[in-house]
């Protein structure tokens, strides 16, 4: 599959000013998402997942900021656009899609007013009429009752919430969609449902989505391609298929074995991590990974890799995969 | 159901249980009708927990799981039926003697930051229960909560007693709520989506912890959870609701393979699966679970069922054993 990239991510680093000096949550993170294709990034808690999404809409709020790096999306570095012309990037080439809609949606504005709203903003010519029509189109295609246009958002259920913010997402088209933990608060089949319709809008679109997740499950279910997260770097990136079949990274392969399973030919012991993710204030020297890594060696703990693509389109961000003086030194 | 085991081998057994929670209204329709309405959040649900087994009880949100749950242990009055454990009826049980019984069964919640006293230290908060329910051991505690500390993996013991719980980790919280609940000798412990906060590197570890335990202490537990993946690593038995009314119980073999239910089958496919080479092919049902106040007639999952007849509206399925020990409210399902 040969696509062309929307969004290429070079170096990009987000770090947190904190009162014990800077926390960087993103390091030094580079990555392609490509035209049309399902991207899940994952990882677990403080990791430095959704803050990464939120830096590719320059989203960041003080004391954080964007430390270093460009984020060029269709061939333009966003690094340079002032306020104004961010603002337009915001929903029109790339919007994100929350976890609790019901944080998200305004409760005393009804499920029409919040998509009207959204396009007049940016679409200053755009009529009520007009504005109301594409609404209802769009409400249409997420499957919901045209009657729930006029609904508050306590009067939906959780599902159909989110469908509403997806359909806020969409309504301007843009190009990349980031959702962040989506489908994380909803029951299984409802979540089944709604990873579905965003598999449907993606082939009737051609919309790249970046799925932000902690369920390596439900990326296995949807995505074309995955990226690992650990401790605020990227430790591995590739095609699904490759990387569910021979994990490279050690973080990959642990993660992925401690994932529950539901059928029964399935392993049936879970693989044990030792110990837990780092505080980012002191990360550890070197591979921040390292201390939990069943395959360290003498350098992982004093030199921090550099991402490698060892086959076509697959990175591992870990010292097995490359080489380096000390490295041989050690192993002679 | 399962009456072929003996009485003596269950510990703990729900007999047509049921718990309506009255709606709230406000004052102006309180004053002009008369009638109230109620939830049916859990409706005659009958359920057998032997000694030593884990039974899991699954379902989506507002299934009635977690009301079983705190029905199981006396924590809500019913609204009918008897809850019996180890041959008492807690229905009938005085609050003193309720009390005396809570030592045997303790809790473990989801979400161990809000069930832990920020301003207690951990040693202290597990210590609670010996102070209630063995104040004649008083020298003994610190001992018994050190040697506790250290069997859920809270090492060195003495290096946490005096922590705050601000100060570890989530995982390590889970562990000290672990240790706080078995700390009295409980015969039952109950569950209640005990890893579902927890990252999946730390949710392998607390599973494993969980299982080690129940073969240390000899646990029965009650484990509820939204999440059939995590309960195939810890359940013996699984019992799945809708709409506050079980669907489908036997062990969690039997039923991950070979469902019955139109629900269970539709509730299994929708789990997803970490192999991309396994991606789901099924249809999910259609609608959204109906509101408990008004749930539909007969089979409640009728509305949204791919097999539903036009009976399923008017007769109410009972459970009936399709396969050994395997029992299916369905009135159409294929064995």
């Amino acid at each position: 599959m040969d696509r062309d990239k929307l969004v290429a991510v070079k170096d990009l680093s987000v770090t947190y000013q904190t009162r014990i000096g800077p926390v960087s949550a993103v390091d030094h993170v580079s990555f392609d998402i490509y035209k049309g294709e399902i991207l899940g990034l994952v990882g677990e808690s403080g990791c430095g997942k959704s803050t990464l999404g939120k830096a590719l809409l320059r989203m960041i709020d003080p004391p954080g900021e964007i430390s270093n790096g460009e984020i060029v999306f269709e061939d333009k570095d966003i690094m340079q656009y002032d306020d104004k012309q961010m603002r337009d990037f915001r929903g029109r080439k790339a919007s994100m899609i929350f976890q609790d809609p019901m944080t998200s949606l305004n409760p005393v504005q009804r499920v029409d007013q919040h998509l009207i709203e959204t396009i007049q903003v940016h679409e200053k010519d755009v009529d009520n009429a007009s504005a109301l029509e594409r609404a209802g189109e769009m409400i249409r295609k997420l499957g919901i009752g045209e009657d729930r246009m006029i609904s508050y958002p306590h009067q939906l259920s959780g599902g159909m919430r989110q469908r509403v913010m997806t359909g806020i997402g969409l309504i301007l088209s843009a190009n990349l969609i980031i959702a962040d933990e989506a489908t994380t608060s909803l029951d299984v089949i409802v979540e089944a449902k709604l990873a579905d319709q965003l598999r449907d809008i993606r082939d009737e679109f051609d919309i790249s989505l970046l799925m932000i997740t902690h369920n390596i499950a439900l990326v296995a279910e949807m995505a074309d391609r995955i990226a690992v997260m650990y401790a605020g770097h990227m430790v591995e990136i590739g095609d699904i298929y490759d990387v569910f079949e021979e994990p490279l990274h050690p973080y990959t392969a642990g993660l992925l074995g401690s994932v529950p399973n539901i059928q029964f030919d399935a392993s049936e012991e879970l693989y044990k991590m030792p110990g837990e993710p780092p505080n980012l204030t002191r990360p550890p020297e070197g591979c921040r990974f390292h201390p939990r890594c069943p395959k360290a060696m003498p350098i992982c703990s004093r030199i921090e890799p550099a991402m490698t693509e060892v086959e076509p389109k697959r990175f591992i961000h870990c010292w097995l995969y490359q080489d380096h003086p000390e490295k041989m030194l050690r192993k002679g | 159901m399962e009456n072929k085991t003996k009485e003596k081998d269950i510990l703990l057994s729900l007999q047509n249980i049921k718990k309506y929670f009255p709606v709230q209204k406000s004052l102006i329709d309180q004053i002009f009708s008369k009638k109230i309405e109620y939830i049916q959040a859990v409706d005659d649900v009958t359920i057998h927990i032997r000694r030593g087994e884990a039974f899991g009880l699954a379902g989506e949100s507002g299934s009635g799981k977690t009301t079983i749950g705190m029905c199981a242990i006396g924590l809500e009055p019913l609204t009918e039926g008897n809850a019996i454990f180890d041959g008492l009826d807690l229905t009938t049980q005085s609050h003193e003697e309720l009390r005396k019984l809570r030592k045997r069964m303790q809790v473990i919640f989801q979400d161990p930051m809000a069930s832990l006293n920020p301003r207690m230290s951990l040693g202290s908060a597990v210590m609670q229960g010996l102070k209630i329910h063995y104040p004649e051991k008083v020298a003994e505690h610190r001992d018994m909560v050190i040697t506790m500390f250290e069997k859920v993996g809270l090492t060195p013991a003495l290096f946490y007693y005096n922590k705050y719980p601000h100060q570890i980790s989530g995982g390590q919280r889970q562990r000290v709520v672990i240790a706080r609940a078995l700390i009295t000798h409980p015969d039952l412990v109950l569950a209640d989506e005990p890893v579902a906060m927890a990252d999946v590197s730390v949710r392998s570890l607390l599973l494993d912890l969980m299982v080690k335990l129940k073969k240390e202490f000899d646990l029965t537990y009650l484990f509820i959870t939204h999440d059939l993946a995590t309960a195939k690593y810890i359940c013996d038995r699984i019992g799945i609701l809708y709409l506050g009314k079980l669907a489908e119980v036997s062990t969690v073999k039997e039923v991950y393979q070979y469902p019955m239910h139109p629900y269970t089958k539709a509730l299994l496919a929708a789990v997803p699966v970490p192999n991309p080479k396994k991606r789901r092919t099924e249809q999910m049902p259609k609608g959204e679970i109906p509101n408990p106040i008004n749930p539909p007639s007969g089979c409640r999952f009728h509305p949204r069922c791919p097999i539903a007849r036009p009976d399923c509206a008017e007769i109410e399925p009972k459970l009936r054993e399709l396969r050994p020990g395997h029992f299916v409210a369905c009135r159409y399902a294929d064995v």
